[in-house]
């Protein structure tokens, strides 16, 4: 239960930010946000030796019991990571953001209180087993990433950054929804833990591969894979320590999460493993060869971390062959899982030391273009020395983290091409290629990042302020963080036995039975292998190209704007924005005669349709009554008033002839018996006819052209059309009765029961008062409201505008 | 130019009654025989107009002061009031009680509370009526 109240001790936090913001103004806000994840990570630091042993824990919390909704915290060694990333790096980001931003020139509160709300989102995503919990905390994470994207609400580029994420990872989002459901409905259950426990009967299912293409599509816009992946540049526009917390460390790591936790069920598949492979491969070469066009730091980084997240992805997807290698766990297939989570963890912790390095050069110099920077390293020895950890690390050089996922994610790539199922003996020869260049590509931007920025020539006059080495403060959480780039590369398997291995088993929980049994040693000396020659041609082809940057980087202009996925993207948007406006302004064009011919046509359409459709139409003369010679003369004079009203110049005539179709139709009820509504028809219409009158009377003069009603054959067509369609229902209704009507009980009930001889009346006030009792309400609002449009108008003259 | 409608105006006078008493007539018959509030409001509310048109809206309100705005409202309460009056007695909403009784002067005569819920009928009817003619009649 407690284990459950963890995820939301952020947002309970997140109520007090404001109150503390605005009565302590001494202290900056961000020393007493410092205590949530600090807390947090050291609650979930009690975890790491049970669970390492191959231990879960389970806590739930009901929140819609009877739709059998509630919110569940599953740790194994997958979730313990991802919680563990997300409190420490978010502990080191508000140590960060401390010195990064200015307690009186930011509004803290706003900040802060995005922040926690982002951190029991995230913790939310990987505690969930719950399939609804967790869609509910992943579009949490997409709502305040969006606010924290646009925290400088300001700026341009920031609402449009934030709007650009919001509407990829929604919309990716919904797709995932739309997965989940379909599994539940597949799998009757919403546990994650069960759903995997049934994986074999779901791949069964019809609906398997779509629920598998759908969760897909939410992880990999999350995690902003190809061609998802253009929100998270622009979302470079936060605060940095969003940057470095949010899209480099955990949120952009919730689609791989996803994918990490769904490989059990989808693994299966072989669609599964192109998509995650491929797509994967494919965003790492693209991100890499991209991240050498930017100038912006941040931008730089930006692309890095797509091509990482592709990296890992890829190799997620290599991890799902495990399941279609008998005694994998023998096998060399088996790296693929643990690189994807070893580099994982590497990742968070390289790529945040550099967005924080960013963030203070920015802070120091006031620029992050990589063109007007240059020549730092003996002004800012302290960040130099970060950055080019960081930057080796990412670059995958020795002594540090990166070269030890990177020789492994090449041992993996380099397996693929042993695996005979599904083409890859045909294809798999093409992946080692694509990840052997695309690492060339990450070597050659890691070392222009770092280079570029603090080596070269310095330019104190393109620099808006006079640059010095950052606070102490600000430096701590990188160096914090490279520290462990540099310590996971002496003690890999400490790393590995703890919390890559847990990971792994709840990858991969078919082929072990206990994390313990995962077979892999992480060395940093594997002897000659293909892997270290290929990482030796990395390095050497990477420094020619990097020496030779200045010669070929103009390259990139090449590339036409209008084939970039930006520029596809900003065309969707005001496509679709001017494309709907357009054509909602087609139908809309404000005029009652366009709307009413829409009507008729619609309801036209679509009673005879369901006449044709139904077979319904029938007409028998079985039960008509003889017709009356009077009939016959009323209806040719009803036919000739109509006719009149239609086709009269006269406005004056068409009235009249109206008039006459009213008192045919008193005449007709006088021979059809019905002397009471004889009666009110005639009251009534001459009344009707006497206001027709006084309207005519009244129409002002301008313009008053006496002219008969154009003929037009569109609308000729509809009346004719609706004439048609209400004949056929009469006839058709008419000639199949179905249920006797009730009026005998009128008969026989009106004196005994009700006290009176005129059913018609009786039938009014009593049998069926509650009518009448409304109609005369009717009645009265139609009164007073045209005593209130008479009277109540405002003085014409004198006051014209009731404004003025 | 002043016209003189004497003969219209005698008329009127006349006809008025008879027209009023028809109304009043069809009204009270309605139970048995066509006719009933909403027609007989009809004919009353004509009558009325006939004077209207015969004389002039000025004369007509002084001879009949009356708020034609709170003759519809009358009317709505009595209608409503008939039917929820069974309420209090524990019968359901609009249940109408009805005897023969033996009056003085008329003998003996039915009585309904169907007629009430009529006559509550017959004032919106003449009221409404009245309301749009007089609206309509005095606006400029």
């Amino acid at each position: 239960m407690s284990q459950v109240l963890y995820i939301f001790i952020p947002m309970l936090a997140a109520i007090f930010v404001p109150f503390l913001y605005k009565s302590v103004k001494n202290i900056h806000t961000g020393w007493f946000v410092l205590a949530v994840p600090a807390t947090l990570a050291i609650i979930y630091a009690t975890y790491i030796a049970k669970v390492a042993k191959g231990e879960v824990f389970l806590a739930e919390l009901p929140w819609i019991p009877s739709l059998d909704i509630s919110v569940v915290s599953y740790l194994d060694g997958l979730s313990l990571l991802f919680s563990l990333l997300i409190t420490g790096i978010g502990s080191l980001v508000v140590l960060y953001s401390i010195f990064y931003l200015d307690k009186h020139k930011e509004k803290l509160h706003n900040f802060y209180v995005y922040l926690l709300l982002f951190m029991t989102a995230m913790l939310g995503v990987v505690q969930s087993d719950h399939l609804i919990t967790l869609y509910f905390f992943w579009e949490l994470t997409s709502i305040s990433s969006f606010l924290l994207i646009g925290y400088w609400y300001t700026r341009d580029a920031s609402r449009f950054g934030a709007l650009k994420s919001m509407i990829i990872t929604v919309g990716g989002g919904l797709m995932m929804l739309g997965g989940f459901i379909l599994l539940y409905l597949m799998g009757d259950t919403y546990s994650i833990r069960e759903l995997i426990a049934m994986a074999p009967e779901l791949m069964q299912h019809p609906w398997f591969t779509w629920s598998l293409v759908l969760i897909l599509l939410g992880a990999f816009t999350k995690s902003a894979q190809f061609p998802f992946y253009i929100w998270l540049p622009d979302a470079m526009e936060a605060p940095t320590p969003v940057s470095a917390y949010l899209h480099s460390a955990t949120m952009v790591k919730a689609g791989i999460y996803l994918v990490a936790r769904f490989t059990p069920i989808f693994a299966v598949s072989e669609l599964w493993v192109w998509l995650v492979t491929g797509v994967g491969l494919l965003t790492l070469f693209w991100g890499s060869f991209f991240a050498v066009k930017q100038t912006d730091l941040k931008g730089i980084l930006a692309f890095s971390t797509v091509s990482q997240l592709g990296l890992i992805m890829s190799l997620l997807g290599a991890g799902a062959v495990a399941f279609h290698v008998n005694g994998a766990a023998d096998t060399v297939f088996k790296y693929a899982a643990f690189a994807a989570i070893f580099h994982l963890i590497n990742h968070a912790t390289f790529k945040g030391s550099l967005f924080m390095i960013a963030g203070i050069i920015d802070h120091e110099t006031g620029t992050r273009d990589i063109r007007k920077l240059g020549g730092l390293m003996s002004i800012m020895p302290l960040s130099f020395t970060v950055a080019a950890i960081g930057t080796f690390s990412m670059a995958g050089l020795p002594p540090f983290n990166g070269f030890l996922s990177k020789e492994m994610f090449l041992t993996a790539m380099l397996s693929l091409q042993n695996f005979d199922l599904f083409g890859f003996d045909t294809w798999g020869v093409l992946f080692p290629i694509v990840a052997w260049v695309a690492s060339i590509f990450t070597f050659i931007y890691s070392f222009y990042f770092v280079f570029h920025t603090f080596s070269g020539k310095y330019k104190p006059e393109q620099l808006p302020h006079k640059p010095h080495e950052a606070p102490i403060g600000m430096l701590i959480s990188p160096m914090i963080l490279a520290a462990f780039v540099v310590t996971i590369f002496f003690i890999p398997n400490i790393i590995g036995d703890t919390f890559v291995k847990p990971a792994v088993y709840a990858i991969q929980p078919f082929l072990y039975s206990a994390p313990g049994d995962i077979d892999i040693h992480v060395q940093a000396w594997h002897g000659l292998s293909p892997e270290l020659f290929m990482t030796i041609g990395i390095v050497l082809v990477g420094v020619l190209l990097f020496v030779a940057l200045p010669k070929w980087q103009g390259l990139y202009n090449a590339f036409p704007r209008a084939l970039t996925l930006n520029n596809f993207y900003d065309k969707i948007m005001l496509g679709l924005d001017v494309g709907l406006n357009r054509v909602s302004r087609l139908y809309m064009t404000g005029s009652m005669r366009h709307y009413l011919l829409y009507m008729f046509s619609a309801i036209v359409v679509i009673v005879i349709g369901t006449l044709i459709v139904k077979d319904a139409f029938t007409f028998t003369f079985k039960g008509a009554a003889p017709i009356h010679p009077y009939g016959v003369i009323l209806i040719i004079v009803l036919i000739c008033g109509t006719c009149i009203a239609l086709l009269a110049k006269s406005r004056l005539t068409a009235i009249i002839g109206l008039g006459a179709v009213g008192y045919t139709v008193a005449l007709f009820f006088v021979i059809f018996n019905a002397p009471d509504l004889a009666l009110t028809q005639l009251v009534i219409e001459t009344i009707s006819v006497a206001l027709f009158l006084l309207a005519f009377y009244h129409l002002p003069k301008l313009g008053k052209s006496e002219e008969r009603i154009r003929f037009q054959v569109n609308r000729a067509i509809i009346s004719v059309a609706v004439g048609v369609m209400v004949t056929l229902v009469a006839l058709s209704a008419h000639s199949q009765k179905l249920v006797p009507s009730i009026s005998k009980y009128y008969e026989e009930t009106v004196y005994s029961l009700a006290g009176g001889g005129n059913i018609v009346n009786v039938i009014l006030v009593d049998y069926r008062g509650f009518d009448t009792l409304f109609e005369i309400a009717v009645l009265s609002i139609a009164g007073i409201g045209i005593l209130a449009m008479i009277k109540l108008r405002m003085n014409r003259k004198g006051k014209a505008h009731e404004n003025k | 130019m002043r016209t003189n409608d004497v003969i219209l105006q005698f008329t009127a006078k006349i006809v008025f009654f008879i027209i009023f008493f028809f109304s009043i007539h069809i009204f009270m018959a309605g139970h048995y025989t066509p006719g009933g509030g909403f027609v007989g409001g009809l004919l009353t509310a004509s009558a009325i107009v006939l004077l209207v048109l015969a004389f002039d809206l000025k004369t007509v309100r002084s001879v009949l002061p009356i708020n034609y705005t709170y003759l519809t409202a009358i009317g709505l309460l009595l209608a409503l009031g008939t039917a929820a009056f069974p309420m209090l007695l524990g019968k359901p909403f609009f249940t109408h009680f009805f005897d023969y009784y033996n009056l003085p002067l008329l003998g003996k005569q039915s009585l309904h509370t169907a007629m009430l819920f009529d006559g509550g009928v017959y004032c919106v009817v003449v009221g409404v009526t009245m309301t749009i003619i007089q609206t309509i009649g005095e606006d400029e």
